[in-house]
């Protein structure tokens, strides 16, 4: 079996695993790679169907393609698509001016507790992997959250044999990740393999500079690139020493910013 | 990453690694180390912990790399597995750094077991610590068969081979104890970079591989397609017109057309598709690994839990097992109390029948008549489950040899089944009713108030004999002649239970696999759990079958009244009458009344109604 076969048949099996666990899940699309991965992943464990809700928070900051990506493929593919957005704080001016780290948090956690308490989902499927920062190196396949979201890093349950934490006290969120064991590198290789549409913001436009990582249009970097394909990014990240998400400016915010951001609830 | 002159490498299968040890003995070192060296760090990544250091006026350290979370660098210790890739020549590696510190123990467990091949680190001038000894143990105990010992540190020793070959002699011992080999000591300084990548010129006594040569002499784990099939099924999808069982193969391969046999309920069907989605090529067998989806020829009712196998090669199903169990629980693990057994996709109550050996793992010296075991430790015992339980022996097939113990909501444990007792030789009717009595929820009216409002302890009154003789008339005289004394009495006839509470059942094996009697004497359980003196008769229980029911009704006592005339009665009837006694109703109840009395199961009222 090789690596691409072998890192699917774990995430069909983590998938499954939730489905059959939890009742009142949702999966997280950001239209990014990963999560669009996850999404096609989704269909292979479930034959097709994709049984389980989307949820796309729009900070209203997103790039727009992303929006017209995201609901071209919601019908195409029929999904139940839910949308999320923290109004209030929007209306009330929320940006990124306001600090990085303050704007993430209203628009995109605080938005996701409202989308997720709205709807009664106890849990949620995220694109995350372990590759991407320190502090997702540390995560579970199966992660639980308090009420208020927050994850305690320092006291996370064993994880052995793909037995996984499904049993909790009420109150608990569950995070899941079916993607945590997977790199950068295998994204794009089974994006290649299985031939999945991909959003073509990841691809060198013609001045040069293509997204690695996509997020809000304000803090968002493009990198300069040649790659205008999914072989040619192959191609690249086989010779990057750069990380993943040198674009993305809350990571850059202080030492400890993903930490802290993600303790809170962050994805 | 990786432009570091390496060839790229020729297989993309990743090995998992972990690297064990007493806390401080420096695996965060050796990994920081072992990703400078292969050139595997994002760049920015070597000056953003520096500038780290700097911030907390500290001196660079290979193991900040990992220790990318602001706690862990405020104590110096590494707090969970955190997954870093590098690769050699030969092949990417993921290495879990698992943390050494005691608290933690559950996360080193959750590396290791996930692991494919692991390093276990010894300070050269600390020498062989508690948590060397408690991981050596737990790598074995997790199936962990590729291990080499990394002797670090040893430029604090000045490189001296004797110290590295005393530090070897000791390990060695405690592993053979175990029946464990290392495949390899290498002495190292992973601060200084001696024989990680680059072989130590401080150490040209040794002429082993360095870690790195190690790395690629280990093998990979490959799927275990030769081995007997098994595929637990997870779920039985229904999005379509399909009714597709899902699940993983833990072993073995099947193809359309075979005869699977689910395990335990024997159910069979036979394989006519398997589904696939975005599949160029419609695959026609399954094999170990894969996550699929089939569907049957026939329509049968199969479950998440059940274990689809070959005729060929049955699994094991039983209620009682060995196992070698490590706990990290904050609560002890102990005798008599329920825990969820998770294995494969069984979910199952079990509870510690008997604890063969307790041990501490640091020392690995028995614990002796230890009824429990405390968090860190380990023990070898005797597991009891609720329903049976399909498994395997975890040498003959690991995937299926191996659980998990959840206490309340928490994985707390995890094991590897030795041995097992076959289910036809388990006194299964004992270990219901033990069980049903200890979990029994009591309620306030006691059985003693109730012997006394009644006048007359419960009791369970078998009429038994050959066919013909009378028992069914006598049992209702005697049914309606304490009725009215005022006592508690209930006819219950075997019949009555089968034509209710056994219809679901196919009758023919309503009475060859136990069920008969097991339903019975639930019922008759209740009834004299309510105070009843229940009186029965029924040809179809033999005499097996009545200490069966004696079992599940203790210690409520049964009163056999044995009609015959045979000279000699069978067994050892309480009253014997013979047909012609029995046909006189009158005096027939009457000698039943007085051994009742006789014996103070009927005391009298102490008031009148």
């Amino acid at each position: 079996m090789d690596h691409l076969t072998e890192l699917e048949n774990q995430s069909v099996y983590i998938l499954r695993e939730a489905y059959k666990n939890f009742k009142n899940l949702a999966m997280l699309w950001s239209i990014g790679k990963d999560s669009t991965v996850l999404l096609w992943l989704a269909r292979k464990a479930f034959l097709g169907h994709c049984p389980i809700p989307l949820v796309h928070i729009d900070t209203s900051f997103k790039i727009p393609q992303m929006i017209e990506y995201r609901d071209k493929y919601a019908q195409k593919w029929g999904l139940n698509l839910v949308v999320g957005q923290n109004k209030k704080a929007l209306d009330e001016g929320m940006n990124h001016e306001k600090g990085r780290d303050v704007c993430c948090d209203a628009l995109k956690t605080q938005g996701l507790l409202q989308i997720m308490e709205q709807e009664g989902y106890t849990g949620l499927i995220l694109g995350i992997r372990r590759d991407e920062e320190g502090t997702r190196a540390k995560e579970r396949y199966f992660s639980p959250r308090n009420k208020d979201f927050e994850w305690d890093f320092k006291d996370q349950p064993p994880e052995l044999w793909d037995q996984f934490k499904t049993t909790f006290a009420e109150g608990t969120h569950i995070r899941i990740h079916p993607l945590l064991h997977w790199t950068e590198l295998n994204v794009w290789e089974y994006i290649e393999r299985e031939k999945i549409p991909i959003i073509d913001l990841y691809f060198a436009n013609k001045e040069g500079r293509r997204y690695r990582s996509l997020g809000c249009a304000p803090c968002t970097g493009s990198i300069e690139s040649k790659a205008s394909n999914v072989r040619e990014i192959i191609e690249e990240l086989r010779d990057t020493t750069s990380s993943e998400r040198s674009g993305r400016a809350q990571d850059q915010e202080s030492t400890y910013a993903m930490q802290k951001l993600r303790a809170k609830g962050y994805m | 990453m990786g432009s570091n002159g390496h060839k790229e490498p020729q297989s993309g299968k990743q090995m998992k690694l972990v690297i064990v040890g007493h806390v401080d003995h420096g695996k965060s070192t050796l990994v920081g180390r072992l990703m400078a060296d292969t050139d595997s760090l994002p760049t920015g990544k070597m000056d953003f912990i520096k500038d780290i250091c700097d911030q907390q006026g500290k001196v660079f350290e290979f193991a900040f790399l990992l220790d990318a979370l602001e706690e862990e660098q405020e104590q110096g210790i590494t707090i969970d597995t955190s997954q870093i890739f590098f690769k050699t020549e030969k092949r990417p590696y993921v290495i879990i750094d698992a943390p050494g510190h005691k608290e933690f123990l559950k996360n080193m467990v959750t590396g290791a077991a996930n692991a494919e091949a692991a390093l276990l680190l010894i300070d050269a001038y600390e020498g062989v610590q508690e948590q060397s000894r408690r991981h050596g143990y737990l790598l074995r105990l997790l199936g962990m068969k590729q291990v080499a010992v990394v002797v670090n540190k040893m430029d604090l020793v000045k490189h001296d081979a004797e110290v590295f070959y005393k530090i070897k002699a000791e390990y060695t011992e405690f592993l053979n104890s175990m029946g464990v080999e290392a495949r390899e000591y290498i002495p190292v300084s992973a601060k200084m970079g001696e024989n990680i990548a680059h072989r130590s010129e401080n150490m040209t006594w040794y002429q082993g591989p360095t870690v790195l040569e190690m790395l690629d002499q280990f093998e990979d784990k490959l799927p275990e397609v030769n081995q007997p099939f098994r595929l637990p099924l997870q779920d039985v999808y229904k999005f379509d017109e399909r009714r597709i069982l899902a699940g993983r193969v833990e072993s073995g391969t099947a193809k359309i057309g075979d005869e699977v046999i689910f395990a335990p309920s024997n159910k069979k069907g036979t394989i006519k598709s398997i589904e696939t989605w975005e599949v160029e090529n419609k695959p026609t067998t399954i094999e170990a690994s894969q996550s699929v989806g089939i569907t049957l020829t026939e329509q049968i009712f199969v479950e998440r839990g059940d274990v689809a196998t070959l005729a060929s090669d049955p699994p094991v199903i039983t209620t009682t097992f060995d196992a070698n169990v490590f706990w990290m629980g904050k609560k002890h693990l102990q005798k008599g109390e329920t825990y969820l057994i998770k294995l494969a996709t069984q979910n199952v109550e079990c509870e510690v029948a008997k604890f063969n050996k307790a041990i501490d793992a640091s020392t690995l010296e028995t614990l002796p008549d230890q009824d429990f075991i405390a968090k860190n430790d380990v023990a070898e015992l005797t597991l009891r489950t609720r329903q049976p339980i399909t498994f395997d022996l975890f040498n003959d097939i690991a995937e299926t040899g191996r659980f998990v113990l959840v206490d309340e909501y928490d994985v707390c444990g995890g094991g590897i089944i030795t041995g097992f007792t076959p289910l036809s030789e388990i006194d299964k009717f004992r270990d219901e009713a033990h069980y049903r009595d200890s979990h029994w929820i009591k309620g306030a009216v006691t059985p003693d108030m109730r012997a006394y409002r009644n006048g007359h302890l419960a009791a369970m009154i078998l009429i038994t004999g050959k066919s013909g003789v009378g028992k069914a008339d006598l049992a209702g005289k005697l049914e309606e002649k304490l009725f009215h004394q005022n006592f508690q009495s209930y006819l219950l006839d075997g019949r009555n239970i089968q034509v209710g509470l056994g219809a679901d059942m196919d009758q023919d094996k309503y009475f060859t696999d136990g069920e008969a009697v097991r339903r019975f004497g639930e019922v008759a359980k209740l009834f004299v759990d309510a105070g009843h003196v229940v009186i029965s008769t029924s040809n179809v229980f033999n005499h097996e079958d009545h200490s069966n029911i004696s079992l599940l009704i203790e210690p409520t006592p049964i009163v056999e009244i044995q009609v015959t005339s045979d000279q000699f009665p069978k067994g050892k009837p309480e009253v014997v009458l013979t047909v012609d006694e029995a046909a006189n109703h009158e005096t027939a109840v009457q000698k039943v009344l007085d051994y009742l009395k006789d014996k103070k199961i009927l005391t009298g009222h102490n008031y009148s109604i």
